[in-house]
């Protein structure tokens, strides 16, 4: 008995000596790379203007201001004429919409707006070759119904948040944090089902520049 | 060396008149302005400046009054059995978009110039210095090309980013993006050359101009016997001019295509 109890007392010993410093540094490295690691690499950078995407999604499509123009280039971010069109004078009584007004509508110039999916300069992204018709064609993605299904597997959707997403710029590549990783394209691009049936190959002129 | 040339449905090429080549140079600057090459402190020094596309003189040795000069642009030869991108080690430079235009990502670039040493075109320049423009100058680089570092190796690449421009506005237009219109798709040096000596498109299309340029019996291409397959032709009615494509043996005979 006397035996026994010694080498319960011994094991119990060894998991306190050896298992647990291992769990607290486990349970550490983690806080630190998930936790600490991200507060110091990124920085929060406010957008020129807080604009907010729910008052306009309620009486406008998202595609009076997101479109393809004739050329084939894509227009992400409207115009400050686009803006004015309406916000000549205010719509509304926010603080945010005076001073975009005053700012930019009468003073002429364009909102250096910051674009959470911005590509790295080495990628050309085509908005025109990824479009509703080109995923239907196949049969395939019948489950996108408009386009809208389709632009939201990259960007998040953000027309009914009531405030901007913050924006993370990552303090030694000056990237955003959202920017779109070579993984996420090869999900499609090196997808062995896409090979032969679309135009989404894997070559390095497909996307790179 | 790949022995087998990889073939495509499309193939980009571009035949140069040699005969109607001034060596004016237009097709440099204009290749300059778009692919965006900085300015180097000292371009006199051909060892550590860089150009894309470069006009070579000519000349059939004879004394005066018998001489004669020409000048050849040489921009990469896209060649469809390539040296270059079978010795990178790193695949940064590849050929296996539909098109056939060999690829170069410059941010994929070891720098170890087995290519350049490969490349029997001298086609493939490394980039010593950092790119810097003079104040202002830096607002006209063109957004879709992207600028390269120093310490990588980069190369024409039959301004691709007009190749994708013309394929969103055929997207867009709803047309078959493997099937541009002749001119659809143009280089900066084919719209740039003042005497039309450079033309472009899709050597295996027949309303292409290329397509019958590139099978005229006045057409050659550069170190033919080597077995680059390249996509670039030039032409001229001049034997002495077809006879400088390639090291021919004093007695050999020029060979006649058709």
């Amino acid at each position: 008995m006397e035996e026994k109890r010694n080498k319960a007392a011994g094991i119990g010993g060894l998991i306190s000596a050896a298992v647990l410093p291992f769990i607290i540094g486990l349970i550490l490295a983690l806080v630190i790379g998930w936790w600490a690691f991200p507060l110091v690499l990124f920085k929060e950078v406010p957008q020129p203007v807080a604009f907010k995407h729910s008052p306009h999604s309620e009486v406008m499509e998202c595609a009076d201001c997101h479109f393809l123009r004739e050329d084939g280039s894509f227009s992400g971010i409207p115009t400050t004429a686009e803006c004015a069109s309406c916000h000549e004078s205010a719509q509304g009584e926010s603080r945010a919409e005076a001073e975009y007004i005053e700012k930019y509508v009468n003073g002429e110039q364009e909102a250096p707006w910051l674009v959470h999916q911005k590509q790295p300069d080495n990628a050309f992204f085509s908005h025109a070759a990824h479009s509703l018709e080109s995923c239907q064609q196949m049969g395939c993605h019948a489950d996108y119904e408009k386009a809208e299904d389709l632009c939201i597997t990259c960007h998040p959707s953000t027309a009914d948040l009531d405030k901007p997403v913050p924006y993370l710029e990552n303090r030694l590549t000056g990237y955003s944090n959202s920017t779109m990783k070579m993984w996420e394209c090869e999900r499609c691009h090196a997808n062995p089902n896409h090979l032969d049936m679309t135009n989404a190959n894997n070559a390095c002129y497909t996307c790179h520049k | 060396m790949a022995s087998v040339s990889k073939e495509f449905k499309v193939k980009w090429g571009m035949v140069i008149d040699v005969d109607k080549c001034t060596g004016c140079g237009a097709c440099m600057v204009a290749c300059q302005a778009e692919n965006n090459i900085a300015p180097v402190t000292d371009a006199s020094d051909k060892r550590r400046s860089l150009n894309w596309l470069l006009v070579y003189e000519l000349s059939n040795g004879k004394a005066y009054p018998e001489h004669e000069v020409a000048y050849l642009p040489r921009p990469c030869q896209q060649c469809g059995s390539y040296p270059c991108a079978s010795v990178c080690p790193v695949v940064a430079t590849d050929k296996n978009e539909e098109g056939g235009i060999v690829s170069q990502v410059p941010s994929r670039c070891i720098g170890c110039r087995y290519c350049m040493a490969a490349c029997p075109y001298h086609a493939r320049y490394f980039n010593w210095f950092d790119p810097v423009w003079p104040s202002g100058m830096d607002k006209i680089i063109t957004p879709d090309v992207s600028v390269r570092p120093r310490g990588v190796v980069e190369k024409c690449s039959f301004c691709h980013h007009r190749f994708m421009q013309a394929k969103d506005r055929a997207r867009v237009a709803g047309k078959d993006v493997y099937d541009l219109e002749d001119g659809e798709y143009i280089t900066a040096c084919t719209e740039t050359c003042p005497n039309g000596a450079i033309a472009f498109g899709d050597l295996l299309n027949e309303k292409h101009r290329v397509y019958h340029l590139s099978r005229s019996k006045y057409a050659f291409r550069l170190l033919e016997r080597l077995g680059t397959e390249p996509q670039v032709y030039y032409l001229s009615k001049r034997e002495w001019v077809r006879r400088q494509g390639d090291n021919y043996l004093q007695n050999e005979p020029t060979p006649v295509k058709g």
